[in-house]
Parts: structure tokens; sequence; C-alpha cells
């Protein structure tokens, strides 16, 4: 099988503070794929790598097919369409409704009428569990947990193959954060979704991730869950083996 | 529309057949297809799916809207082919979603939109004097604190400020300062020729830049610089929480915000408009020389002559006023942000116009008050 994203030496340098040096990565189609990593490790600054946001010093990074860090505006625009996006804090449009939000991408590419964009918009926002009437709140009036629904209804706003998600579940109580895995878990699932998350959550962790990648050192471990439970380098085995993961590895 | 959709109608059963591609980069042409395929009423319709190439949910909820539409009109939907999943996967995601609570109606009628819209004018008005009131006399409360424990004064913001508003001010407010003075001049020397008076242009250019041109054209600037810095800068602190941070620790957004800028541009101003002045003589003094020939010795005698003691010192009593005023309007209308970077960018603007505004009508307000004590 071909990997959908493949990841290959990326190093990125700000001054001369390396973040990364020498990243390799692959993300199979249909699979949850979770990156791990210490704070200031540079998730983050991956992921803007992977959406092409971000130029690596070196390194390649291919998606479906097309070199990101290299393709031009119109190649990697259609990249861009593949793949919906969540930021670390909802990132919606402040100006906007919350389908205005889901609306946005949706108007930009396509010719649609406004009825069936509006009829679009709402789709998108029912498939993510949040109730109609939050359909025309603009984002400051929603409570974070439904931030965090809205930005995913953007995300999915062009009905995409690949899905990136920064820290879904940070700032949630542990119900909201179950229940949001479960709204991931269940999406990918009917809409043969490839997910990339970023997460801090042992307990997002155990319960969607096929894979998991760990940044240490500036390079990435990764590999399925089981192995990585199970390797030796200490910072991974402080993560996954200290007295809170024990818990969490218990409960599931 | 034969690439996505072909339909016949025979005996008030319509045949439809789906093909190719389904997906949301062909969204207009099949919303043009299902729109043609779901008018008219047949009493029944079948949906073939076999031909389907691919179908993603923005194509399925276009199909299931086509399907409804037909049911709707009375016709009964047939696949033949089976139903794809999707529309499954969007029936189980739509009757899951609460529903919508009900709608209180506000929207009034066209009639009375002349009235509501003088009334919500009338109370925002009165709104913003009660705000910038109220902003003024915790700024008072604030800085007599602050005159008790001058810890509370924040020396290092304030020079911050003096530094920001007015230092890095000098090199356009000098310039402007120059060039206007020189229009002033160059205007005032044609004007005086006819009557032979040119002389006279000294006197023009000495008592307009120091009475008004000086600092009413550094107030304007300052506005334009520093009460929109102040607007944007505490409107993303506001934004980002930051205010309720430091209310949260204790601190008086008024005292550590406020206050620094207000006392910042005060100083500031006064000494802007220093310069200003200077230049604008110096400007005065190009012009007179290169126009009027007169030499510059000649020109500082005739301005201390054409000035008296009060005329510099009527110009620079209005700097402080007019930089409180700047101050406060940009720093309330920072504070005022919430929600949204729209109301960000409308109060910044808000604050500089109001600025410059209220800077116009202080100084009309002094040109009264300096005719009254005949100044």
């Amino acid at each position: 099988m071909t990997p959908l994203i493949s990841v290959r030496g990326i190093v990125n340098r700000f001054g001369h503070q390396a973040v990364h040096d020498g990243v390799d990565l692959d993300v199979m189609p249909g699979e949850i794929f979770g990156i791990v990593g210490g704070s200031g490790s540079g998730k983050s600054v991956l992921l803007r790598t992977m959406l092409g946001l971000q130029v690596p010093a070196r390194g390649t990074v291919d998606i479906e097919g097309v070199e990101v860090t290299t393709a031009p505006g119109r190649e990697l625009l259609k990249v861009k369409r593949r793949y919906g996006v969540t930021f670390q804090h909802g990132a919606l449009f402040t100006s906007l409704t919350v389908a205005q939000n889901v609306e946005l991408p949706i108007a930009e590419y396509h010719d649609v009428g406004p009825a069936t964009l509006r009829e679009l918009a709402e789709l998108k926002i029912a498939m993510v569990g949040l109730p109609a009437d939050a359909a025309d709140k603009y984002p400051a009036q929603l409570s974070g947990g439904m931030v965090k629904r809205a930005a995913l209804a953007r995300a999915l706003a062009l009905d995409p193959a690949l899905l990136f998600l920064d820290e879904p579940t940070s700032g949630l109580d542990p119900i909201s954060a179950a229940a949001f895995d479960r709204l991931v878990l269940y999406l990918q699932r009917n809409l043969a979704l490839t997910v990339v998350m970023i997460t801090h959550d042992l307990d997002t962790i155990f319960r969607t991730c096929n894979r998991v990648g760990v940044i240490v050192d500036r390079r990435m471990i990764s590999g399925t869950l089981d192995e990585i439970v199970r390797h030796e380098h200490p910072w991974i085995r402080e993560y996954f083996h200290g007295e809170r993961s024990r818990a969490v590895r218990e409960g599931h | 529309m034969a690439e996505h959709l072909q339909f016949s109608d025979r005996d008030g059963c319509r045949a439809i057949s789906l093909a190719g591609r389904w997906t949301v980069d062909h969204v207009a042409a099949l919303e043009r297809v299902v729109a043609a395929a779901g008018s008219g009423a047949p009493a029944a319709a079948t949906i073939d799916t076999a031909a389907l190439a691919s179908i993603d949910l923005t194509g399925a909820w276009l199909l299931r809207s086509l399907q409804r539409r037909l049911v709707a009109a009375g016709c009964s939907v047939a696949w033949p082919a089976g139903r794809p999943g999707q529309l499954d996967f969007i029936d189980a995601a739509v009757s899951a979603a609460p529903a919508e609570p009900a709608v209180v109606g506000t929207a009034g009628s066209l009639m009375t939109l002349p009235l509501r819209t003088i009334g919500e004018l009338v109370v925002s008005a009165r709104r913003g004097v009660i705000e910038h009131l109220s902003l003024f006399g915790e700024l008072v409360v604030a800085a007599a604190r602050a005159l008790v424990a001058p810890r509370r004064l924040r020396f290092r913001s304030i020079v911050r400020h003096v530094h920001e508003t007015g230092v890095t001010a000098v090199p356009i407010v000098a310039l402007i300062a120059f060039l206007i003075s020189v229009i002033v001049a160059y205007i005032g020397a044609q004007q005086l020729r006819k009557f032979g008076g040119e002389i006279f242009v000294v006197d023009l250019v000495a008592v307009s830049v120091l009475r008004e041109l000086g600092v009413l054209l550094t107030a304007i600037i300052v506005a334009g610089r520093s009460g929109s810095a102040f607007a944007a800068e505490l409107g993303v602190m506001k934004l980002n929480d930051e205010v309720d941070a430091l209310r949260a620790i204790g601190m008086d957004p008024v005292e550590v915000l406020v206050l620094p800028r207000v006392l910042g541009l005060v100083i500031a101003l006064p000494l802007l408009t220093v310069v200003a002045d200077a230049m604008g003589l110096a400007g005065g003094a190009l012009l007179s020389w290169a126009l009027v020939d007169i030499p510059i010795a000649q020109y500082v005698e005739r301005v201390n002559e054409s000035i008296s003691s009060t005329t510099f010192w009527v110009g620079i009593i209005k700097a402080p006023v007019f930089a409180a005023v700047i101050a406060l309007v940009g720093t309330l209308r920072g504070l005022q942000v919430r929600g949204s970077s729209r109301e960000l960018g409308r109060l910044t603007t808000v604050a500089v116009v109001q600025s410059i505004f209220l800077v116009i009508l202080f100084d009309a307000v002094f040109a009264v008050l300096f005719m009254e004590l005949d100044i």
C-alpha cells in the first residue's frame, strides 16, 4: 500500500535552533495517525510543514504524489482542496457566523446557489453534532467545545479525504473530549477519512489512533500504538508509563 | 447534464439514471441537474445508481434533496440498484441533530424603520457619552491613587509611550509642519504682494503656526498614528482575554493600560508641538528668504515684533488637552472591542475619526475662550 503522506528528512530551523533534524514519517490511507511530543518539540511546525504553510530548510513532504514543499501554487492548491484542517484554537473567522465559516471554502471554489450552499453548511454543522441554531451564531458566542466542532465542520466543508487536527481535544473536559474522539472515529469510518492529529491527550491516543509518531531528539519515532508503548526511549517510557498514563491504559 | 444524470418520463413514471462523479468538484453542475430532474410531479420515479462512479457527502446531499423533492411532490421513489450508504449516514446525522428552538421574530416593519434607527442612534450616543465619562472618571480615580502612591504611575510604561508616540513621530511631524508653513507663506506672499505688504508674510506664518497650525496638525497626525495604535493594541489584548487576565490578577486595566498612555501622550504632544512650531517657523523663514527676499536676521526680528508674549503659550496650552482626548478615545474604543476581528477594525476607525473630530471641536472651544479672554 502506498502511503498517502510521505515525509522524508525534514529539517526545520529557527535561527540557530534546529527544531527538526531529519523527520521521517508515513501515513497510510484510512488510518488515524497521532503525533505526540513534548511542549516545544515542534509538533505544530511539523504540521505546518505538511500543510505547505512552512517551507522546511531541507526535506520533502509528499501528499498523494504531490511534492508539497516545491509544488507550484496551482498544484499546491489542488492538494489543499483535498485536506481539511482544524487549528489548535479553532481559528474560526470571528467576523463570520458558523454557517458562513463553513460556506466560505465551498463558495470560494464552486459556483453554488445560496440555498444549496446553506443546506450543505447545515449538513456539515449537523454532522459534527452542533445544534441547528449554532449555524447563525458567531464564534464568540460559542463554548470551547462548540468552537472545536465548528472548526471540524469547516474542515469537512469540501469533503476532504485527509483531515489534519491540531490538538482537537485540548481544553475540553474529559466527557466532551471523549465525545469529540467518538465523533472523529465515527466520521473517519463513515467518510473513509485519513486523519493526522497532534495531541497531548493519552485518552485520545488510546481511543482513536492506529499508529503514533513521537517527536524526540528532533526526530520522529513512529509505529503502531503497541510498538510505541513498548519503546525503550526514556521520554517515550516516561510519557506512556508515567503515573497518569498507567491509569489511562488500564481503562482502555 | 448527461454527464451526471439522465431521465425520461413514460406513463407518469420517471426513470432517472445517474452516472459519473457526484462529488464536491461538480457541485455547480449537480445543483442544476437535480433542479431539472426534481421538477414536475411524476407519480413514480426510479433512481438508478448502477453507473455512478463515485459519490461524496456533497453529492449525496444533493441526491437526497432530489429524492425529498420528488417525495414532496407526491411521487414514490424506488432505488433499483440500491441507495448509496452516504444517504443513510446523512439521514442519521440530520435526525440526530438537536431540534431547532423556536425563533422569536424581532424584525419590525419597514414603516417604523426610520423611527427605530433614530431611537437606536440616540440610545447608542447616550451610551457612548456615559462610557467616555465613566472611563474619564476611572482615570481620574487612578491618577489620584497614583498621586498618593507614585509606584502606581508605572514610570517605565510612561517612558515607553513617550518614546513610541513622541520620539518616533518627530520626523513626520517636522516634515508636515515645515511643508504646511511653506504653503501658507507661499499663498500669503502671493496675496499680500497685491497690497505691497509682503513683509506681513512673516506675521502670517508666525501667528498661524504658533497659535493654531502647529498644535492642530501635530494633534491630527498623532491621532492618526497613536490613537489607532492604542485602539488596536488594547483591542487585541481584549480579544486575547489579556484585559480579563489583568483584572483577575487584581490589576486595574485603567491604571495599567490607560493611565500610562494618557500621561505619555500628555507629555509627548506638547514637545512634538514645540518641534512643529520650530519647523514651521523655519519653513516660513526659508520661503520668506527665497520668495520675498527677507534675510534671516530680519525674519527673526520681524517674528519677534509680530507675536505677543502669549502667542506661543496659547498654542502650546492646547496640546495636553488634545493629547488627553486622543489617548482617552483610543484606549476606550480599544477596550470596547469584543468578539470579532471586524469589531477591532471598526473601533480603530471610530477611534481615529472621533479623536480628530474632538480635537477640532476642542480647538474651536479654545478659540472662543481665548477670544472672550481677549488673548
